[in-house]
């Protein structure tokens, strides 16, 4: 019988500091056996547990993006125990990992739809998952125009700055990278709080799919904005977080009402949501 | 279905010719109170018992277990580890229901728990009708009978100087025929049976409404009840350590010197840890919101999700809580407020 709370090996092959403050690193790892590798197939919207031995584990989402081969990554904020020990290793030491859980952005339902994708702080993991796949070769004819609206409380606190300035260059997806205060940074151009920015682009709710992801606070007041915009609960999909141990189902401690965020969740729509109780 | 009848004499050396070939677990009388404990000699169990303290569900799911060892930061040895042969002697109804119920949570389609499973199928669950519930039993209203056989591999009925045995399994046939004491069962034997089993049903007297439950709590979760309720509740989570269905554990990393295990420990919806996030933020951060979790889990949640109560009316909760919460009252105020 399989044993699913044995983490798979993975060495880590590259750390990137992301901000400013240093409390965000992303971690590129590899699996030490190629086995392990088959059996870890993910689609964007999934988390896996991060394993230290001798700190324990996190639920952490995943940052790649399953046409990234070879690899897999994750980025991660220093909180507590295990967060810290992650960002106390070097590169080249072995951690584990097992997964992946959860369930994925609803892709059957944004296929042929227009996307926008709402983003705020360093919970823009699995969004650019979703974005890097959907960008992805064959992949980018089956969704229709993707619209990108991501923001930081300073040009210092974005993750991922290399490949949005890239994202900003392409054609195929329109960019919107905002911070809360330029400070006369010279990029990214504009100014603004995410909701502000949503109202001023407008983008059109019709035939069109939101994810949205970010803090608390964010979603709090996007989500009139969407409304605003014609976008109907079951077209505005949301991850959430909820303490977690095991991740699949057992340990009892993630659920909201009769779900549980780690098997049923993390994506939810504000229709589900909605008929969920308010205790998150 | 084959029954077997013994004395009640032979009981204790049918249990000796087990110890040696089995770990054998039975209730053994401690100071104030009764536990499933391994016995080395038949003597040791305590066959006048109602039912023990605790749950006996950490045959299946300890209170602290082992999961992986390792060593300077890699994983050296993953369990589940070896416990060996184990007979459960003289479980009760209620708590083989709760086997059967923690069964849906740790052996389903989506993911098995290996730790469980091989526990549970190297396990022989030797069962044992209740003849005097305690006045605190309320399992006839969760629909299990206090006589009834199901999910035992052999089970046992006190009629007085004998011993009725029920041989349901081959598990339970294996075990018969290590000892040559047994008497095939006269009519006159089932009869007295079938007697102890409806006498010990008459005596439950407390009846709890458990259908409709579900359906009033599902518009309950705003209910200005649950404001008042927990009110007296220290948060010990005794009721919840004891409660042969609860499930929820914690996964910590113990180390010293660079070697260490992983262990999975008992939790519980009771405290508020529970469900804090390293941020501060705790979406049930009262106990108003904790004792919701644990009625609406028990009663509601569960029955969405797995089809079935989470309760089997053992009335550990009732007996054991500081504060004297009482589960059927919970019940009936819901039912009829
Ligand atoms: C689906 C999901 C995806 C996540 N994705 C990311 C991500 O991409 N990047 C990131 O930095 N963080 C992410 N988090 C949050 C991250 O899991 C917590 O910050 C982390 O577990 C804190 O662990 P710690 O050991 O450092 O903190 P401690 O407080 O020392 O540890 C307590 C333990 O409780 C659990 N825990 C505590 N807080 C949380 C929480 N908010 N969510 C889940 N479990 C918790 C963990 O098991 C943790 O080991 C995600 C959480 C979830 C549920
Ligand atoms: S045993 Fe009683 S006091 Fe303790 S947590 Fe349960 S209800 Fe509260
Ligand atoms: S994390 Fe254990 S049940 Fe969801």
């Amino acid at each position: 019988m399989q044993n699913p709370y044995k983490p798979y090996p993975v060495r880590i092959r590259r750390i990137i500091i992301e901000n400013d403050t240093r409390d965000l690193k992303t971690f590129e790892l590899v699996f030490l056996n190629k086995e392990d590798e088959e059996c870890f197939r993910y689609t964007p919207g999934q988390f896996a547990e991060l394993s230290v031995y001798g700190a324990g584990e996190s639920p952490i989402g995943i940052a790649s993006s399953p046409t990234e081969k070879g690899f897999i990554k994750f980025t991660v904020k220093k909180m507590g125990v295990v967060t810290t020990a992650l960002h106390n290793m070097e590169e080249g030491q072995v951690i584990g990992i097992r997964g992946p859980y959860g369930n994925w952005y609803p892709f059957h339902l944004m296929e042929g739809k227009d996307i926008v994708v709402i983003g705020g702080g360093f919970a823009f993991t699995t969004l650019r998952s979703a974005i890097v796949y959907m960008l992805h070769g064959e992949n980018r004819k089956r969704f229709g125009k993707i619209t990108c609206i991501y923001g930081a409380r300073n040009a210092g606190e974005l993750i991922y700055k290399p490949e949005l300035k890239e994202w900003e260059e392409r054609s195929d997806i329109d960019m919107y990278v905002t911070v809360d205060k330029l400070n006369g940074d010279p990029w990214p151009a504009r100014e603004g709080f995410v909701p502000a920015v949503t109202k001023e682009i407008a983008p059109s709710s019709e035939n069109s799919i939101c994810l949205v992801c970010g803090p608390q606070i964010m979603i709090k007041f996007t989500i009139p904005v969407l409304t605003e915009l014609g976008f109907p609960p079951d077209r505005i999909i949301n991850s959430l977080e909820m303490r977690m141990k095991c991740g699949i189902g057992k340990c009892g401690r993630c659920n909201i009402g009769n779900r549980y965020v780690c098997k049923d969740g993390p994506i939810f729509s504000l229709a589900q949501l909605n008929e969920m109780p308010d205790e998150y | 279905m084959e029954e077997k009848v013994i004395s009640r004499e032979k009981v204790v050396t049918f249990i000796d010719t087990l110890i040696g070939k089995y770990y054998v677990f039975a209730p053994v009388k401690k100071k104030d109170f009764i536990s499933f404990d391994e016995v080395k000699s038949g003597n040791e169990v305590y066959l006048g018992y109602r039912n023990s303290k605790d749950s006996p569900k950490r045959f299946l799911f300890p209170q602290s277990e082992v999961m992986l060892r390792y060593e300077k930061g890699r994983l050296i040895e993953e369990g589940p580890f070896d416990y060996g042969k184990r007979v459960i002697f003289g479980i009760r109804p209620c708590d083989i229901k709760g086997f059967s119920l923690l069964n849906k949570v740790f052996d389903n389609h989506d993911f098995r728990d290996p730790y469980f499973i091989t526990k549970r199928d190297s396990i022989i669950l030797i069962g044992m009708g209740c003849r005097e519930p305690q006045t605190t039993c309320f399992c006839t209203s969760l629909g299990i009978d206090p006589g009834s056989s199901d999910g035992a591999d052999l089970f046992i009925t006190d009629i007085g100087n004998k011993y009725v045995f029920q041989i349901l399994t081959s598990k339970g046939e294996g075990i018969i025929s290590e000892y040559d004491g047994f008497n095939d069962a006269e009519k006159a034997d089932l009869d007295m049976k079938e007697k102890v089993s409806e006498d010990a049903k008459e005596r439950i007297r407390t009846k709890v409404e458990i259908s409709g439950l579900k359906e009033k709590l599902d518009g309950m979760f705003e209910d200005p009840f649950w404001s008042d309720l927990h009110e007296k509740c220290i948060g010990c989570a005794i009721c919840t350590y004891l409660c042969p269905t609860c499930h929820c554990f914690d996964i910590e990393d113990e180390t010293v010197n660079d070697k260490g295990v992983r262990r999975r420990n008992w939790d519980s919806c009771m405290f508020p840890l529970f469900t804090l996030h390293t941020s501060g933020h705790n979406p049930r951060e009262s106990g108003k919101e904790r004792m919701r979790q644990r009625i609406m889990h028990k009663f509601n949640y569960f029955v969405s999700y797995w089809g079935d109560t989470a309760c089997v009316g053992c009335g550990r909760c009732i007996i054991n809580c500081p504060v004297n919460m009482d589960l059927r009252k919970v019940i009936n105020n819901i039912n009829h407020g």
